[in-house]
């Protein structure tokens, strides 16, 4: 990504305007933009959603394809995630391999899934230490507008819940699929994102785009629905001290109840 | 014979008439036919038809008056974006007259300044300049974006809508063509000139604005409001500055 | 050592069959001169500078334009007028078996030949030592996707306020089951015997796409052609509206 100095001017604005206990777009400090999720949007994808918090908009694929465990969990399916920082999305994001934002974006996500426990993996077995199910979690960023972290984990999370997988049986040596009963994945736990932005010395939830050009510091939590962090990563060049990352965390474990509730709409 | 009304919406490639009329902004001749190579609106005026752009980028013309960011300092000279597709560049001379000094004591990666565009050759390559009244550096304040082709609606007729807000809110506003405004004020202030400029920006094309917009001035206000007398706007007018 | 027991049933629609009959509906019911149910939409996202989005049958593809910018590439930049550059890209999800995502041949060709489709329609000339960059992206493919695509940043041009003269619309015709046939499904681009796209400028006629890969006897070319040309039009229809219900009723 190539980024271009942020003008004094600006950084100067948006910190003062939060100081001040405000923001550009009138949002509260820890409110998040308008979030808005919709799942089986790919039919060609076994999984899939659609995830927009305000402009930030993700299409999320989740395809499963037989293949061999890790040789260290014989018993254990795989899961991938792969993100692609479309050159659509933003006018600085270049076409070509993933850069270091994209491959951070895609193993942050894959650790909180993971982590996060989502898909009981143990289940993703067909014939022990030969054949499990490998899951690809593809993320496709068509626009960029702050705050990447929290889509993603959204969306992945939702294109999960919304796959499904052909049940398999064993017959012999050979695994036999069967397409035409299609089952969804083992889905155990429900784990969410919540970024935050330091600015002016304060604490923002879900930044915007000029919020994320200008911040000094930025920590994404995992939260899962008991309130147990499953994992975190913190972005910027400015440090954080103890107090703030401890903040943090506890307006991450709030504010990850409430993106919960897009999630819940959709098993209604 | 014209195909068209005035004011209707066309897209690239629409035939707007055949036969005797003339090819303004916006459009184009193909053998007798008059077509629009733009999205906009068709604006009739005798016998000359031009399409005003919906949407479209700045380019820099001789004499405009651009807000810019630095974004390179070089040997002799800085590198600005000026929110067009076109850089613009900077002469150290401008600034320093025909003695050598380091460009950074003066300005920086990452300054915003008011300029003019001095030249625009034929490949576009722009030449930008500091001598004239209020041109320099900004100091605090804010930066405002809009689409380039609604700056003359947000500065109104001999600048009655950009004095308005000027007057109204004690703000130093400053407006670049190039679609960027700068505001400084109180913090309040600043932020009413932003919501009133964004609205400006949505609903240029639409009549009875510069009502709406004292009006909304009046309600973001209360009653701080100066009580102005201002001239009624002739909206149809300013589609003329908008062709031309 | 794996045996699949049941064929995919997703989109059951396209399933085909051989066997020739006397109506020779296609098997979606269509007739053979009958487009795919057809949606566009513009202006679809935040960041770019003109944007569209397009359905044709079970075809979801996305058209973003950055442009005209500034060109970084100096040995690229042309003096006089601006340059076209465009990438056609397959999302790992859009089709059937996970496509690893990177450019692949394919989309390398398509690339090339979308640039080429768009390039005489545009007025390059207004714009010296600058770039148009076009993005295109599959969300799920089924059979059309160059055309969708084309058909797409076409619109995303408009949207972007770049001048052109005319905008540019694309449809496929071909043989399939012995007839020649209007906008293949992907079934019918798997099985049939001739595929041709083509991209054109709908007032003037003028063709800026061609490609043909099967086996069509003269008379047989000349009706596909004609079947194609006839859909470009009725695309170009549906763009002009797209733009419009974007931008009107003020």
């Amino acid at each position: 990504m190539v980024q271009s100095v942020v003008p004094e001017i600006i950084k100067e604005s948006v910190a003062n305007l939060i100081r001040s206990g405000e923001r550009a777009d009138g949002r509260a400090l820890d409110q998040y933009r308008e979030v808005s999720l919709e799942t089986g949007v790919i039919k060609k994808a076994e999984g899939s959603a659609r995830v927009k918090i305000g402009k930030t908009q993700i299409v999320v694929g989740a395809k499963p394809q037989i293949g061999e465990p890790f040789p260290d969990t014989p018993n254990v399916g795989v899961l991938i995630t792969n993100s692609e920082l479309n050159p659509m999305a933003a006018p600085n994001f270049e076409a070509g391999p993933p850069n270091e934002t994209s491959v951070e974006l895609s193993r942050v996500t894959d650790r909180c899934i993971r982590e996060g426990k989502v898909v009981d993996l143990e289940k993703l077995t067909i014939i022990p230490g030969k054949k499990v199910w490998m899951i690809f979690l593809d993320l496709h960023i068509i626009d960029y507008d702050g705050n990447l972290m929290d889509a993603a984990v959204l969306g992945s999370l939702a294109a999960l819940m919304d796959a499904k997988i052909p049940s398999t049986t064993i017959d012999g040596d050979e695994v036999v699929i069967d397409y035409e009963q299609m089952v969804p994945l083992p889905i155990k736990e429900q784990p969410l994102m919540c970024t935050l932005a330091k600015i002016g010395g304060e604490l923002v939830v879900d930044p915007s785009l000029e919020e994320d050009d200008v911040l000094d510091a930025r920590i994404s939590v995992g939260v899962r629905a008991d309130g147990s962090i499953c994992a975190m990563q913190k972005g910027g060049s400015v440090p954080l001290t103890r107090e703030e990352v401890l903040k943090a965390v506890g307006i991450a474990q709030k504010k990850t109840e409430e993106l919960r509730e897009n999630v819940s709409k959709l098993t209604k | 014979m014209l195909l068209v009304e005035d004011k209707q919406i066309v897209v690239p490639g629409e035939i707007l008439a055949e036969g005797d009329y003339h090819s303004g902004r916006g459009t184009f001749e193909e053998e007798d036919k008059i077509c629009s190579s733009l999205v906009g609106l068709v604006a009739v005026r005798d016998k000359k038809l031009s399409v005003i752009p919906l949407q479209s980028k700045y380019i820099p013309k001789r004499g405009d008056v651009v807000i810019g960011k630095i974004s390179d300092v070089r040997f002799s000279m800085w590198n600005l974006d000026i929110n067009s597709p076109y850089s613009g560049i900077l002469p150290a001379a401008e600034v320093f007259g025909k003695e050598k000094r380091d460009l950074n004591r003066a300005f920086n990666v990452g300054d915003v300044l008011f300029l003019r565009v001095v030249d625009v050759d034929e490949v576009k390559k722009v030449k930008l300049g500091l001598k004239g009244r209020g041109l320099g550096k900004f100091r605090g304040g804010i930066l405002i974006n809009i689409t380039p082709t609604k700056v003359p609606r947000l500065i109104g007729k001999k600048g009655s809508m950009i004095n308005m807000i000027k007057d109204q809110t004690r703000c130093e506003v400053v407006v670049g063509q190039n679609g960027v405004v700068w505001v400084k004020g109180k913090p309040e202030m600043e932020r009413v000139v932003q919501k009133v400029v964004k609205t400006i920006e949505e609903e240029a094309h639409t009549s009875g604005l510069t009502d709406r917009i004292r009006d909304m001035l009046v309600e973001l206000l209360g009653d701080k409001t100066e009580k102005t007398t201002e001239k009624e706007e002739d909206e149809d007018e300013f589609e003329e500055e908008l062709i031309e | 050592m794996i045996i699949i027991l049941t064929s995919k049933s997703i989109g059951d629609s396209n399933k085909g069959s051989l066997v020739a009959s006397d109506t020779k509906k296609r098997p979606d019911g269509r007739a053979f001169d009958e487009l795919r149910p057809l949606k566009i939409e513009a202006g679809v996202l935040e960041r770019a500078d003109g944007s569209a989005y397009v359905e044709i049958g079970d075809n979801k593809v996305l058209a973003a334009v950055y442009g005209p910018r500034e060109l970084h590439v100096r040995r690229l930049l042309k003096p006089n007028m601006a340059i076209l550059r465009c990438r056609y890209n397959m999302a790992p999800f859009s089709v059937e078996d996970r496509k690893r995502p990177g450019p692949d041949r394919r989309s390398v060709e398509i690339s090339k030949i979308t640039a080429e489709a768009l390039n005489p329609a545009v007025f390059l000339e207004k714009f010296p030592r600058s770039t148009i960059d076009i993005f295109i992206e599959v969300l799920q493919a089924e059979g059309g996707t160059r055309c969708a695509g084309i058909t797409a940043a076409s619109v995303a041009l408009a949207d972007a306020g770049i001048p052109m003269r005319d905008m540019v619309a694309a449809c496929a015709a071909g043989k399939a089951d012995g007839q020649v046939v209007m906008d293949l499904s992907e079934w019918e681009d798997k099985e049939g015997e001739a595929d041709l796209p083509i991209a054109m400028m709908p007032r003037t006629g003028d063709i800026t796409l061609l490609q043909m890969d099967g086996h069509l006897t003269s008379d047989e070319f000349e009706q596909a052609l004609d079947l194609a040309i006839e859909g470009c039009k009725i695309i170009s229809e549906a763009q002009k509206e797209a733009i419009k219900n974007r931008y009107g009723g003020d």
